[in-house]
C-alpha cells in the first residue's frame, strides 16, 4: 500500500505545482516540469519495445521527430492556407493533429520495424540507427519545411478554446495525458498481449515452440511504441512550437535511452523519473559551468554503477 | 491407425557433413515411435527439421496429412505439434505457475489482446491447476524455473507442451540426466500420453526405450539403418554392431 500513497502524493505536488512555481518567483519550473513529462511519455513508450520487448531500437528519436513534423506541417499549411499537395487541408485542431502524429509515427514505426525485425542484437540496433539518420537527412533536405532551420509554430494547436500557450494550461494538458497514458501502459503490459511479450523477451525460440508468431508480436509491439513515442513528439511541437531535424537526431535516440536505463529498464514508472534525472540535471548543472556535459556523463556512470535496475531500483531499496 | 507424422527422403547437410541423409519415417497416433542412434547421429537436427527450426534442403514433412515442409514453427505448432528440447529450454524469471499459464494462454488464443488482464484470465487459470495437479511441479508452483533442479525443469517443459494439446509429440532425450525415481515418473507421463498423441521418441536411456516404444528407429550418421518392434531391433545383429555395442548385453 505505500506506493500508490507515494504515487498519490506526487499526483498532488504535481497538480499544485504551477501554484508552487508562481509562488516560488520560479516561472521557468513550469515549462521545464512540461518538458519531463513529455520525455517521460517518450522513453516510456520506449521502454515498452526495449524493456518490455527487448528490442534494443536506437533509432527511436524518429518518431519523435515525426511526432513533431505531423503537427508541425499540418498547422503551416492550416496558416498559409496552403493545402498539402494542393489536396489536403491543414489544421490546427489538436484533437486531430495528435491523433494523425500517432497514426503516422505508427505507420513509419511498421515500415521500420518490418524491415529492422529480420535482423537481431548488433545489428538490430544499428539498422534502426540508420533508418533514423536517414529520416533526420530527409528532413535536413526538406527545404519547403525549414530544412536544417526546422519549422516554427506562430500558435500552438487549438484545444477545447484552451490557451495552450499559457504555460500551466500546456503543463496541465500534458499532465492530464501524461496520467491516461501511463494509466494505459500499466494495463497494456499487464494485458495478454503483454505477457506473450515479456516471454517472448526472455526466450523467443520458447515462444515459437508454444505457437506464437515472434517476429509478428515484436512488430506490434515495436508499432505501440513507435505511436507513444509519436505522441510525445506532437506534445514537444506544441510545448515549444518549434521543430526541426534534431529531434530525429541520433543522439536523441541516446538520449531517450539514456533516459530508460538511468531509470530503470522494463519498469513502468523508471523512464519518468530517469527522464525528470537527466533534464534535472542538465538544467542544474548548465547553470553551473559550460562543461556541464561532462559532469552529466560522471554522474550517469555513477548511477549505472552503483545501481543496479536504475533510478528506480535505488528508490525501491530506501523505502 | 492414422499417421500423424510423415517425413520422407528428408535431407539435410551441413557443409560436407550429411546430417540427415534420406530420412523416412512416420508416427502413428496413439504410436510411441523411439528414435535411437549414436552421438552425433543427427537425431536433434531431425526433431528441429520437424519442429520448423532448421529447414531441411530436400524432402517433406507432413503433419496430420498436410505438407508443413516450409511452413515456419509456431504454424505447424498450431496444427498441433508439441515439443521439448535437448537442452532445456524455459522461460527463466517466470514461475511455474506463469510458465505453464503462458502456454496454456499461448494454446488458447487471444495473445493480441491489449485491454485485458491475463492474470484474470479465470479458463487459463483453471486449465493451468488441472495440468499442475499431482504432478511432481505441484509444491513448486511459486517457483521461479530459473531456481529448479534440472529434473524439474525437463518436467516442466513436458507440462508446457502437453498444454498445446499436441497431436504428435517431438521428445529429444526427456530422460537425460534424471534420476531413478524422476525417470520412473516421467516414464508414466509418457505412457499416459499415448493415448492422445503419438510421439516420436529420442532417448539414450535403453530402458525408457525398451518399457515405451511401439516401434524403434535405430539411425547411425544420419540414415535409418534399422526399424521395427522393439524385439526385431533387440535382435538386429547390425544394431547391435553398430550402435548397441557388439556382443554387449543390452541395456
Ligand atoms: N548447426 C550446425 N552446423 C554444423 N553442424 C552441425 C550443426 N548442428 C549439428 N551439426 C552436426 O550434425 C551432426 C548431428 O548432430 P545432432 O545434434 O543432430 O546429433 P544427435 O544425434 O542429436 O546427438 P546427441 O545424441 O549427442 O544429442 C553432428 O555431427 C553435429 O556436429
Ligand atoms: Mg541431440
Amino acid at each position: 500500500m505505500r506506493q500508490p500513497v507515494a504515487i498519490l502524493l506526487a499526483l498532488v505536488v504535481l497538480a499544485v505545482l504551477p501554484t508552487l512555481a508562481a509562488w516560488a518567483g520560479s516561472p521557468a519550473t513550469v515549462p521545464l516540469a512540461t518538458r519531463i513529462l513529455i520525455y517521460g511519455i517518450a522513453a516510456a513508450s520506449l521502454n515498452f519495445a526495449l524493456g518490455y520487448g527487448g528490442m534494443i531500437s536506437f533509432g527511436h528519436a524518429a518518431f519523435f521527430g515525426i511526432g513533431g513534423y505531423v503537427v508541425a506541417i499540418l498547422f503551416t499549411h492550416w496558416f498559409n492556407e496552403a493545402p498539402i499537395f494542393g489536396l489536403i487541408p491543414g489544421t490546427n485542431q489538436l484533437l486531430i493533429t495528435l491523433p494523425l502524429a500517432i497514426v503516422v509515427s505508427g505507420l513509419f514505426a511498421a515500415a521500420i520495424g518490418a524491415l529492422s525485425l529480420r535482423t537481431g542484437g548488433v545489428q538490430f540496433i544499428m539498422i534502426t540507427l540508420a533508418f533514423a539518420q536517414m529520416l533526420f537527412f530527409l528532413f535536413v533536405s526538406l527545404k519547403a519545411y525549414g530544412g536544417e532551420d526546422g519549422l516554427s509554430m506562430r500558435r500552438p494547436d487549438a484545444f477545447l478554446g484552451l490557451n495552450l500557450r499559457d504555460r500551466p494550461t500546456m503543463y496541465y494538458l500534458t499532465l492530464v495525458i501524461t496520467v491516461l497514458f501511463f494509466a494505459g501502459l500499466r494495463r497494456l503490459v499487464r494485458s495478454s498481449f503483454g505477457t506473450v511479450l515479456d516471454g517472448i523477451r526472455q526466450n523467443e525460440r520458447r515462444m515459437e515452440a508454444l505457437g506464437i508468431a515472434t517476429y509478428r508480436h515484436k512488430l506490434f509491439a515495436f508499432i505501440l511504441s513507435g505511436m507513444g513515442v509519436g505522441m510525445a513528439g506532437a506534445l514537444m511541437a506544441n510545448a515549444m512550437r518549434y521543430v526541426s531535424p534534431d529531434m530525429m537526431h541520433w543522439s536523441r535516440s541516446g538520449e531517450l535511452m539514456i533516459m530508460v536505463i538511468l531509470g530503470g529498464t522494463g519498469t513502468l514508472l523508471g523512464p519518468l523519473y530517469g527522464a525528470a534525472a537527466l533534464l534535472l540535471l542538465e538544467t542544474w548543472l548548465a547553470g553551473w559551468t559550460e562543461h556541464w556535459s561532462l559532469g552529466e556523463g560522471l554522474v550517469l556512470l555513477a548511477v549505472v554503477m552503483f545501481s543496479r535496475g536504475g533510478l528506480i531500483a535505488l528508490l525501491r531499496r530506501r523505502t | 491407425m492414422s499417421a500423424v507424422l510423415e517425413v520422407s527422403g528428408l535431407v539435410k547437410r551441413f557443409g560436407g557433413l550429411v546430417a540427415t541423409d534420406h530420412v523416412t519415417l512416420d508416427v502413428q497416433a496413439g504410436e510411441i515411435h523411439a528414435l535411437i542412434g549414436p552421438n552425433g547421429a543427427g537425431k536433434s537436427t531431425l526433431i528441429n527439421q520437424l519442429s520448423g527450426e532448421i529447414a531441411p534442403d530436400a524432402g517433406t514433412i507432413r503433419l496430420l496429412g498436410r505438407d508443413v515442409t516450409h511452413e515456419p514453427a509456431h504454424a505447424r505448432v498450431r496444427l498441433g505439434l508439441g515439443r521439448t528440447f535437448q537442452v532445456t529450454s524455459l522461460l527463466d524469471e517466470c514461475t511455474v505457475s506463469e510458465s505453464v499459464a503462458l502456454a496454456v494462454q499461448a494454446h488458447a488464443g487471444g495473445n493480441l489482446k491489449l485491454w485485458d488482464r491475463a492474470a484474470n484470465r479465470t479458463p487459463v487459470r483453471t486449465r493451468t491447476e488441472a495440468l499442475l495437479a499431482g504432478t511432481a511441479l505441484e509444491p513448486r508452483a511459486a517457483m521461479r524455473a530459473a531456481d529448479l533442479s534440472h529434473g524439474e525443469r525437463k518436467q516442466l517443459e513436458l507440462v508446457m507442451a502437453l498444454a498445446l494439446e499436441p497431436k504428435l509429440m517431438l521428445l529429444d532425450e526427456p530422460m537425460a540426466g534424471l534420476g531413478h525415481v524422476e525417470s520412473g515418473e516421467m516414464i508414466e507421463v509418457l505412457r499416459g500420453l499415448r493415448a492422445r498423441a503419438g510421439v516420436l521418441l529420442v532417448e539414450h536411456d535403453m530402458d525408457a526405450v525398451f518399457a515405451l516404444a511401439d516401434r524403434i528407429s535405430v539411425l547411425v550418421y544420419g540414415q535409418i539403418v534399422a526399424s521395427g518392434s522393439v524385439e526385431e531391433i533387440r535382435e538386429n545383429p547390425e544394431v547391435r554392431a553398430a550402435y548397441l555395442g557388439g556382443e554387449d548385453e543390452l541395456c
